[in-house]
């Protein structure tokens, strides 16, 4: 009986919000489109950048030099940067961007290196900025080779092997597999996604069927018919969660197809895009589906949350204001997740999405801790549970169904 | 049958304090008969109707309705009740015919019974020709087709109306009265409440006036003529209300 009175409420409620545009847009329309659209942009961007960036070479300016023949003739030889002739503003041109780095060479450069007198050569950046640092890069290379070559040459007059200067080599090297490499630094993003539209996909069901049915005057109606409110409210909430799941779904099922197209259009430019392509390709059905099972608890703590609090709301622009602030209760802990050294600890493993946010970058590499999972697991379905429970004490009381 | 024995519900209001909206009010509704609830805006109607269909629990006292105690058993009485107000709407995105259904199901009717219900019903009310139209498409007249269908789905022995015909016009208004009075013809129990008098003076059998949440009196038309010395409804009505309304403004 309990079952079948929630399946009637689920039933109704289900054919009502597929007749909802509102509720098409948010749950379908926009997960579907967003991505390829995201993807599209992103790769379009990227490709005119990228091709800017190689259409530009870097200008820079030697300053000085005059007695220095051989360094300057050698700089002007460097490829990928264009010497141009020094002009008195260069700080200026720098700062204003029409030049990307300059380089001062002391008085008597050359002269110096010979008498083994130590000078500095100055190079002029403009901090952070990619363009003039490539430039920076390309000088100091260059000085650097120039050094090393003094030096051999000093070695070889004192009849000494340069190997006295290098008693050993340090290398660092890879052990991590590809997948695990690329998930470090996209998984974050995938569990970050996945909540964050869980969220979002049940957001407007939820003020739909609580706030909206009061705006609407159906409340009252409702509750003079036999069902109890527990299992009204039980239909609705399986609503919503299913809202949630099917928005979180059909973007994962989005942003495979679009990362997969952008990768078959940009697999030569080996572009990031085409990266996290390969890596969502690499995905597989395991780790979606082991995602979906551990974001379940998760959807049903945000389904019975945004629930409870529309519920309060008379309206949806008042159930609008109240959920905002959970959006970011829920976006900064999501976030805080992608952060580089954030990892999961018995005191992470406890706190609601962090926690899953975390796992879930864990599972995107194929790593699985099983006594994080099931920590994660029991505490997200406990605070699911009291979530759930909230919202049917709320739907049971008049102060808050019938607000006025 | 309706039994209303000493029902109270006080609500906490931050500024007022404790508000008594319905106080120690007892009295009963025969089947075949209909009890008209008359009183101002605010003097406890509505709080009144919703304890009787259980939307509203008392904080005192208790209901009994078609022998169910409406603190005990509120399932049981929402099954044996018709409920209609011009604040129960309809579902926008259903269909005048789905709308029933899903109030039919709710109440537990099986498929085949709910078919033979909703035709006996659509065709009685005229309703055919809408069946198939989303409710938000309806005009006001049909929408309160479509309402008095769902209240009747389920046939039920008790139908309770608040202030059916506020805001309505007066075709839309005549087929809610005409309605009323079948449901006392079938033999079911109503009450139903208005702040219009010739309503009451048409319709009722039996008259409660109403005022601060406090039955003040109570009888036909004919026993309340003679105990108040007036004939006309709303003369009675004003002398059995004003001392306690100037009381309320005092406060």
């Amino acid at each position: 009986m309990a079952a079948n009175n929630i399946g009637i409420v689920y039933r109704k409620e289900l054919r009502e919000a597929l007749r909802d545009r509102r509720t098409l847009i948010s749950t379908i329309v926009m997960p579907l489109l967003l991505f390829p659209v995201m993807s599209v942009g992103f790769g379009y961007m990227a490709v005119i950048l990228v091709g800017q960036a190689k259409k530009e070479t870097p200008k820079v300016m030697i300053v000085g030099g005059a007695d220095s023949p051989e360094v300057v003739a050698g700089l002007k030889k460097v490829e990928n940067i264009e010497v141009v002739p020094t002009t008195e503003n260069w700080k200026e041109q720098i700062v204003g961007k029409e030049i990307r780095a300059a380089v001062e060479i002391p008085v008597n450069f050359q002269g110096d290196v010979a008498a083994q007198k130590m000078d500095t050569v100055k190079i002029y950046i403009y901090e952070n900025e990619l363009k003039s640092s490539f430039a920076a890069d390309k000088i100091q290379e260059y000085m650097t080779k120039y050094s090393d070559s003094v030096v051999k040459e000093r070695l070889a007059a004192k009849n000494v092997s340069d190997k006295v200067l290098k008693p050993f080599e340090v290398k660092q090297e890879n052990v991590a597999p590809a997948e695990k490499v690329s998930a470090a630094a996209f998984g974050g993003l995938i569990g970050y996604m996945v909540i964050f539209l869980c969220l979002s996909g049940g957001m407007y069901p939820a003020m739909d069927l609580t706030a909206g049915e009061k705006e609407r005057g159906t409340m009252e109606t409702i509750l003079s018919s036999p069902i109890s409110r527990m299992h009204l409210v039980l239909g609705k909430f399986l609503l919503v969660l299913t809202a949630s799941l099917a928005t979180a779904a059909l973007s994962v099922l989005s942003m495979g197809i679009s990362f997969s197209a952008l990768h078959h259009f940009t697999t030569n430019s080996g572009s990031s895009r085409g990266e996290a392509a390969a890596f969502l390709l690499n995905l597989g059905p395991k780790v979606v589906f082991s995602v979906f099972i551990m974001v379940l608890p998760l959807a049903v703590l945000f389904s019975a949350a945004l629930m409870t609090i529309s519920l309060f709301a008379k309206s949806y622009k008042e159930a609008q204001s109240y959920i905002t602030p959970l959006m970011f209760l829920v976006i900064i802990p999501a976030v805080a997740a992608m952060l580089p050294g954030v990892e999961l600890t018995p005191k992470l493993a406890l706190v609601p999405v962090l926690n899953m946010s975390l796992l879930c970058k864990e599972l995107v590499a194929s790593t699985y801790h099983w006594n994080y999972i099931a920590i994660i697991f029991a505490s997200t379905c406990v605070y699911a549970t009291a979530a759930l429970f909230i919202a049917i004490k709320m739907f049971q009381r008049e102060s808050v169904l019938f607000r006025s | 049958m309706i039994e209303a024995r000493s029902l109270s519900k006080s609500f906490h209001d931050k500024k007022r304090g404790v508000i008594r909206a319905v106080d120690n009010v007892t009295f009963s509704a025969q089947p075949g008969k209909i009890y008209g609830l008359l009183g101002a805006n605010g003097a406890g109607k509505t709080t009144t109707l919703r304890m009787l269909a259980t939307i509203l629990e008392p904080t005192d006292g208790t209901a009994i309705v078609c022998g169910h105690d409406v603190v005990e058993a509120p399932e049981k009485v929402r099954a044996c009740v018709g409920f209609l107000s011009t604040a129960t709407a309809l579902y926008p995105r259903l269909t005048a015919q789905e709308m029933v259904e899903y109030f039919g199901r709710l109440n537990g009717l099986d498929e085949p019974t709910l078919k033979k219900r909703i035709d006996e019903i659509f065709t009685r009310l005229d309703m055919n020709g809408f069946r198939d139209r989303r409710c938000d498409k309806l005009s006001t007249g049909m929408k309160q087709k479509t309402s008095i269908a769902r209240t009747l789905v389920h046939d039920p022995p008790v139908m309770i109306f608040d202030e059916p015909t506020l805001g309505l016009d007066i075709m839309t208004a005549r087929t809610i009265t005409a309605f009323i009075r079948e449901c006392r013809d079938l033999g079911k129990t109503v009450i139903f409440s208005t702040h219009i008098m010739s309503e009451v003076e048409k319709l009722c059998d039996t008259i409660g006036i109403i005022q601060s949440g406090k039955l003040l009196t109570e009888g036909t038309l004919a026993e309340l003529r003679a105990k108040h010395g007036e004939q006309d409804l709303e003369e009675i009505f004003v002398k059995v209300v004003a001392p306690h309304y100037v009381a309320q403004g005092e406060n």
